[in-house]
């Protein structure tokens, strides 16, 4: 029988301290990453954001942007007063005061001037590693969406290609050193001995040999391509699969080639999605360490990337310092302590605000072009 | 009466998956010719034969007969694919204009063939939308996104793309299924008019639609071909018991 009375419930509703319960354990575990994330990003911006930026005006320390990376020398003049000064304007400092006496002397590597070096040999690494990566990734993802039969053969290709994004990124930095650093073939006019193999061209003045690219920008930006192929195949896949089928068949069946179809009709509609997939891997290029460590990394170098070059060829075959490495160094590399703190939190900071630009950068960048490709 | 399309003896099937059985007729030129029959009778699959455009399917072949137009097989291996899709056009189920222009869909296929001279675009554009009675709504927009018209004006838009190649013979693969019956009728309007330079091939579910529409009309069921005749014929006297009850509504 039916009973009317029985819709209205008397008291709570059922399982309300249970629902109650659930509730407030997902709540809590959401803010406490929530909580946590903001220390972390607290504590950075805390501390890092005063080394970047200054009370007066233009309000930004371009120095620590611009300035190249140098030793840091704290130390006590004469009179009692403390100096904090780089390498170069510590010589500066005593060629102008001869005989004065220095005190208290101490040295911290890394420390002192800024970070230009490390800000361009990163650039340098991300835009080379994205160029091979976008390159070889799209090429591929092409094959197999477009070309490939869809065969047991194909399948395993796919999935070792999914595979592959799971190595642990220093498994790739070894793998970058052991070939693109020592194997790889270059053309020389004077192999080196290591060579594994060398067979001459042409009539003798030059040789191909397999010595590998050294620990260079080339060999880190083909490492880092390496690690991150897997990431923009799989994605650059997906979003050539998302173009809808319609447009192969109408494109085709109005006389187009093949080729024309995907260049036309496929590639435009699936660019927003391949940079979303890249923008991913931008900032995980620009982050990562492990796989640059052996292959393109160095702690400290004089000149600029660009500087003292004899052909442009050397920029590529020359060690950059790069940031993720540079915070390496400087954080596990040297003794902290309050002199180095201005370069460690500020490096971190500087990074932080980098890749928060190359995100939001990209992120516009996708939504400019999604407004403009809809079906 | 010449006919457009020779089909002979053709069987046809997807790997292992016989889908045409022994099919034979001659489709007559600047006629509509309308294929019925039940889902998955095979009418599509034959229709999609015309332009090869089922070859990008894997394991799709035709294993039996041929299909001439012009007395040349276009299953010949040296067959120019491009060369024979400008000559037979398709229009498809679902309306698929390209993301982009309402001009620079139907300029596509003249781009693709190299054609990018500026005033002789513009010319078959103009032409090609007023054939597909379309200029009228779109004149003042042509550079506006295709996405902003309607179906029944997206799927005229299609249609005025397959004819900006001047075909022969113009292949719609169910072109009203997507559509309420204002576009429907607008579309089959289009159709009397086209029918005098163009000869088409319309695959139709709707079976009001072959009567109103076509001049001749195939009933298919299972891969075979069971009944070609003229239209009126077709459904008001079928030989076949099989046609009878489908047109009849007593199956299908």
């Amino acid at each position: 029988m039916f009973d009317p009375k029985k819709l209205i419930r008397k008291g709570l509703p059922k399982g309300h301290f249970k629902d109650a319960a659930v509730r407030s354990l997902l709540a809590g575990v959401t803010y406490l990453v929530v909580i946590i994330a903001a220390l972390l990003f607290g504590k950075i911006i805390v501390d890092g954001a005063p080394v970047l930026f200054k009370a007066e005006a233009p309000f930004v320390d371009f120095e620590f942007l611009t300035a190249k990376n140098e030793t840091l020398h704290v130390f006590d003049d004469a009179l009692g007063n403390r100096h904090q000064l780089p390498a170069a304007a510590y010589s500066a400092y005593l060629d102008k005061h001869p005989g004065e006496g220095i005190f208290n002397e101490q040295t911290f590597s890394y420390s002192g001037g800024g970070i230009a070096g490390p800000i361009v040999g990163t650039a340098l690494l991300t835009i080379g590693s994205m160029i091979l990566a976008l390159f070889f990734g799209i090429c591929a993802a092409i094959y197999l969406s477009e070309y490939a039969k869809q065969s047991p053969f194909i399948h395993a290709v796919r999935l070792a290609i999914l595979n592959l994004a799971g190595i642990p990124s220093i498994v790739f930095g070894l793998f970058g050193f052991s070939v693109f650093v020592l194997a790889v073939p270059i053309i020389t006019s004077t192999p080196a001995d290591r060579s594994l193999l060398t067979f001459p061209l042409f009539f003798g003045n030059y040789f191909v040999s397999f010595q590998g690219w050294n620990s260079s920008l080339m060999a880190g930006c083909a490492t880092l391509a390496c690690m991150i192929l897997p990431v923009i195949i799989t994605a650059s896949e997906e979003s050539l699969r998302a173009v809808p089928q319609g447009f192969r068949d109408a494109s085709l069946a109005m006389g187009a080639t093949r080729w024309q179809t995907i260049r036309k009709c496929v590639l435009p509609f699936s660019l927003p999605g391949i940079l979303t997939s890249s923008l991913l891997a931008i900032t995980r290029v620009a982050g990562e360490t492990a796989p640059i460590m052996f292959t393109a990394a160095v702690a400290a170098k004089d000149d600029l990337p660009w500087q003292g070059l004899k052909s442009p060829f050397d920029l590529l075959s020359s060690q950059v310092q790069a940031l993720p490495y540079h915070i390496y160094t400087l954080a596990a590399r040297i003794p902290s302590s309050e002199y180095t703190q201005r370069a460690q939190y500020g490096s971190v900071f500087v990074f932080l605000v980098l890749v928060a630009f190359l995100s939001a950068g990209s992120m516009i960048l996708r939504s400019k072009l999604r407004a403009k490709l809809k079906w | 009466m010449t006919s457009a399309i020779q089909i002979q003896n053709v069987s046809f099937a997807y790997n292992t998956k016989q889908v045409l059985h022994d099919v034979s007729m001659d489709i007559p030129a600047h006629q509509i010719t309308a294929f019925i029959g039940p889902s998955g009778c095979g009418k599509s699959t034959l229709l999609r034969c015309f332009n090869r455009i089922n070859d990008r399917i894997p394991g799709a072949r035709i294993t039996a007969g041929s299909i001439k137009v012009h007395d040349i097989d276009i299953n010949r291996s040296d067959i120019d694919l491009q060369e024979l899709r400008r000559q037979i056009g398709m229009v498809f189920q679902k309306y698929n204009p390209f993301a982009k222009s309402i001009y620079e869909n139907v300029a596509f296929s003249l781009r693709v063939a190299g054609q990018n001279k500026r005033a002789t675009l513009d010319e078959i554009v103009e032409n090609a939308l007023k054939s597909a009675a379309l200029w009228d709504e779109v004149k003042d927009r042509l550079h506006a996104s295709a996405f902003g018209l309607s179906g029944g004006q997206q799927q005229r838009l299609c249609i005025a793309r397959a004819i900006a190649n001047q075909p022969e013979i113009l292949l719609m693969d169910e072109p009203c299924a997507a559509l309420d019956p204002l576009a429907t009728l607008k579309i089959e309007e289009l159709l009397m008019e086209l029918k005098k330079k163009y000869t088409i091939v319309i695959v139709t579910h709707n079976m009001a639609q072959a009567t109103r529409c076509s001049d001749k009309t195939a009933f298919m069921y299972l891969g075979k071909l069971i009944e070609f005749g003229p239209t009126m014929q077709l459904f008001e006297n079928p030989k076949d018991p099989q046609t009878e009850a489908y047109v009849t509504g007593t199956f299908g």
